[in-house]
Order: C-alpha cells, then sequence, then structure tokens
C-alpha cells in the first residue's frame, strides 16, 4: 500500500522533499509502523518525530488524519480506512506553541 | 592574502561572514538552517574547511551538521545523545531532584589534531564525543558520574556544559564549565574528572565557597599559556594560574562584574576582553552603553573600548560564547549580540564597527583564521 505523509516545513527542509511523501508499507498500517517506514526512508527524521531510543513521540509534534487527532494514540492503533487507501494523508504537526 | 571567516549561531539560523585580511568588507552567507535554534558552530583547526554545527529546536530535537566545504554545503549526521547507563538525577530550581534529561548541543569543540574528532557539550550538563566525524557519540560519563552531579543546577539558561578547553600542551587535559557547577578538570582525556572551583565564592549558594554549584559563564585561555585561566562568573571575573587549582578576582575597576563573555588576545596572553552586563536580572549594559572592557595586565586594570559602539539607548546582551579572536596582526576582536549587531574590532579592540545590524539574536561567534 501506499501511505501518503504531510510533514511540516522544517521536516521537509530536512528530508529535502517538497509536497507529501510517500511510503510502501506493509500491513497491518500502525501508526507505528508508518513512522518507522518514515525514519527507515528518511534516516535525518530520527530522533526529530519521536525521541531516540524510547520512540516516544516529542511534545510538540502532533499526528493527525482524517479530522483525528491521534496524537495521543498508541504505536499500534490502526491507521483510519481512508489513510491506508491513500486517500487522505497522515499529518505530522508542528504543534502551536509559544505566542 | 589571508582572511576570516566568522561563524555565527543564532536564534534563527547559522551565518557565515568572510573578509579577506583587512576586515572591511564583509560578505555574508546564510541563513543555514533558517528557522532553527543555532547554539553553535565550530570549524576543525586540524582542517579549517572541516564545520560542525548544532542545530535545534523545541518542536524537532537536536540535530548535528557537518560541512567539508568551509560551510558552503552541510549534511546531517548523527544526533543520538544518550546518557551512559541510568542518568540519575541532578538538583532541581526547587530542591528537589530531577532526571537528568537531554536538551540540547550548546557548544562543540573539534579536535586540535583531528578533524573527525568533536566534543560536545551538552544540556542537561554532560560531555559527549565522536571520533567518525559526527556519525555517532559517546558519552564520556565520568564526568556527570564522578560524584557531585546530585548538587548541580540548572541556571536561568539551563543545566548546560557550554565552555570546553584543550589543552594544546598537554593533550590529555581538559577544562570544561557547567552553568550552574562550576568548572572541571580531566587529565585523562576525560576518562575522569575533578571541580576545579576553589577560590570562587557565590553568595546566591547556600555555601559561597562550594565544591560545586557555582554559575560559570565562560572560561577562556591563551594557547601559549594554557595554565593560566580566565573566568568570567555569574558575577566576578576570575583568574587562575594553576589550571584551575585555585581561583582569584581580577574584576577591579569593570563598572559591574556580571557578564557572559571573556576572550583572551591571540598574541599577548596578559590582554583580555570582556563585556559587562549591568546584573543577572538587567541583562544589558550598564547606562545603555556598550563596552567593551579590555585589561593589559591580565586583569584589575580595565580600560573601556567604546569607539564605535553604541554609547547611547543600547540594551542588548552577549551571550557567553559570543565572543572570539582571529590570529591575525593586529589581533582582530568580534562579538555578537541578541540584538542581532555582529560588531569587529580589525584593531585589538581599538575600534570597532558593526558587520551586520540585523541578524537574529546571536547566541554564538567563532572565528577561523584563513591562510
Amino acid at each position: 500500500m501506499k501511505l501518503r505523509v504531510a510533514l511540516p516545513t522544517h521536516l521537509r527542509t530536512l528530508a529535502k522533499v517538497d509536497g507529501e511523501v510517500e511510503l510502501d508499507l506493509d500491513p497491518p498500517a500502525t501508526l507505528g509502523s508508518a513512522l518507522t517506514a518514515l525514519e527507515v526512508r528518511y534516516p535525518v527524521l530520527r530522533g526529530a518525530i519521536r525521541d531516540h531510543g524510547t520512540l516516544r513521540r516529542r511534545n510538540f509534534v502532533r499526528f493527525f488524519a482524517c479530522q483525528q487527532d491521534l496524537s495521543l494514540e498508541s504505536a499500534d492503533t490502526p491507521l483510519p480506512d481512508a489513510v491506508v487507501r491513500g486517500d487522505e494523508p497522515l499529518m505530522i504537526v508542528g504543534a502551536l506553541a509559544g505566542g | 592574502m589571508s582572511g576570516v571567516r566568522l561563524l555565527v549561531g543564532t536564534k534563527k539560523g547559522a551565518f557565515i561572514l568572510s573578509a579577506d585580511g583587512k576586515r572591511n568588507a564583509w560578505d555574508v552567507q546564510g541563513p543555514h538552517f533558517a528557522g532553527w535554534e543555532v547554539y553553535h558552530l565550530k570549524g576543525s583547526p586540524a582542517d579549517p574547511d572541516r564545520l560542525y554545527a548544532s542545530q535545534s529546536s523545541g518542536w524537532f530535537g537536536q540535530k548535528i551538521q557537518r560541512s567539508s566545504d568551509g560551510g558552503t554545503s552541510w549534511e546531517p549526521m548523527g544526533d543520538a545523545f544518550v546518557y551512559d547507563g541510568v542518568p540519575g538525577t541532578h538538583q532541581w530550581y526547587d530542591g528537589t531532584q530531577h532526571p537528568w534529561e537531554f536538551k540540547r548541543v550548546w557548544h562543540l569543540e573539534p579536535s586540535l589534531s583531528d578533524p573527525d574528532a568533536v566534543y560536545a557539550g551538552v544540556e542537561d550538563a554532560a560531555l559527549f564525543r565522536t571520533a567518525d566525524g559526527g556519525k555517532s557519540w559517546q558519552e564520556l560519563p565520568g564526568l556527570r558520574t564522578h560524584g557531585s552531579g546530585p548538587r548541580w543546577s540548572p541556571g536561568a539558561g539551563g543545566m548546560c556544559l557550554h565552555t570546553i578547553l584543550l589543552d594544546p600542551a598537554t593533550p590529555d587535559r581538559i577544562f570544561i564549565a557547567i552553568s550552574a557547577a562550576g568548572a572541571f578538570r580531566s587529565e585523562d582525556g576525560g576518562a575522569s574528572w575533578r571541580p576545579i572551583n576553589q577560590g570562587l565564592h557565590s553568595q546566591y549558594i547556600p555555601d559561597p565557597t562550594a565544591e560545586v554549584g557555582h554559575c560559570v559563564h565562560r572560561i577562556a585561555m591563551h594557547r601559549s599559556r594554557p595554565g593560566v585561566l580566565f573566568m568570567q562568573k555569574h558575577w566576578d571575573v576570575m583568574r587562575s594560574d594553576d589550571a584551575g587549582d585555585s581561583w582569584r578576582e581580577i574584576s577591579g575597576n569593570l563598572p559591574t562584574d556580571f557578564g557572559f563573555v571573556i576572550d583572551v588576545h591571540a598574541h599577548q596572553p596578559d590582554t583580555i576582553y570582556v563585556v559587562p552586563i549591568k546584573s543577572d536580572s538587567e541583562h544589558y549594559p550598564p547606562e545603555g552603553k556598550l563596552r567593551v572592557y579590555r585589561s593589559r595586565t591580565g586583569g584589575n586594570e580595565w580600560e573601556a573600548l567604546t569607539r564605535g559602539l553604541p554609547q547611547r539607548d543600547c540594551y542588548v546582551n552577549v551571550l557567553r560564547d559570543s565572543m572570539a579572536v582571529d590570529s591575525l596582526d593586529p589581533c582582530g576582536v568580534y562579538f555578537g549580540t541578541t540584538g542581532g549587531q555582529v560588531y569587529g574590532s580589525a584593531d585589538g579592540g581599538d575600534s570597532w564597527a558593526p558587520i551586520v545590524r540585523d541578524l537574529p539574536p546571536v547566541l554564538s561567534v567563532e572565528v577561523q583564521t584563513l591562510p
């Protein structure tokens, strides 16, 4: 399956990509497997979305898809069907913080 | 013709400022890593085109970048800074114990002889080293675990290891400084450490002469005389003539002895520079006058250097890693401000001119003298 992932500006710059990225993902498609596939494809993103070692989501990074906030879901949470089909992107977002 | 290259880290990216040996016309390159905090970047003494940069973000964490062409292009390197073993705890602002947590790299110090070897000072305070050009980083845990760690506490800027001095005469000797723990020295390449804070007096800690707990802001040395150290502490400018075994105050006639930066003239080991800041609650120059103070006597007797610097309505700060000297003759002196100015002097501080005026707040300035 082809998964679409939308990255925030700073992570697109790090990964040297424009627009969304597409990932090949074997089922079952979960939040954790999608993030792992993203980091395998773009190693520079390791540590920028999840902490090294613990793989805990960084505090000011959020995961959205299909108008749902998946940020607090566990890594083995299945992704929404529309994301698995490639109709909707998994959005990785830098949280609004500050003023 | 020889030239200089300034490596400027700011709150929103890195800039490289270049000039020939006259140092009166500057080329500005950047921002690199736009939008990211660049706490520090520094070149290898063994290969001046090899640069390392610390790029960080409250959102996306720590990245390390490396250039092999003097900063024209960069490649991301390893950024897994994982403490060795169970990190343990240090003192928190309220006096309770708090777990060690990696936050960012404050300072990168390349080896004097090997372009692939670099030390990194991090927050929460620890010393890391790479031997493969930044691909992987290993902690030198003897510092964090030597025994006094639970008594270290964060300063206002965090519990950061911000100063790393490599002794050119004694390769296994390293000095580091931590805010707020103090200064430490290793004689075995970083394997073991001892605090070197005797003579420091800090009113803001329960025991003003404690072995650790002092908020050291910066240490500097002259490479020809590495046993003589100069320190800008939170308050007090200090000097040691015995590699840190003991310190004495040299604040002398400074208008205030609070400040962050301190540096040594490239050719005169007893000529030192500081930028006095009014106080720890008012982080700007006294009287709104931006003045570098120079001592030609190794301390105590200071003269204000004002020519070319704003002498009214100036309320910027000069942060601890934001002063550097080149090794041309006459010696060039440079510093950056939280107002985004980088000032340079091509005559040892007698006169100054802004190189750039409108960068983001400057976090660090390093200079390379190029052949």
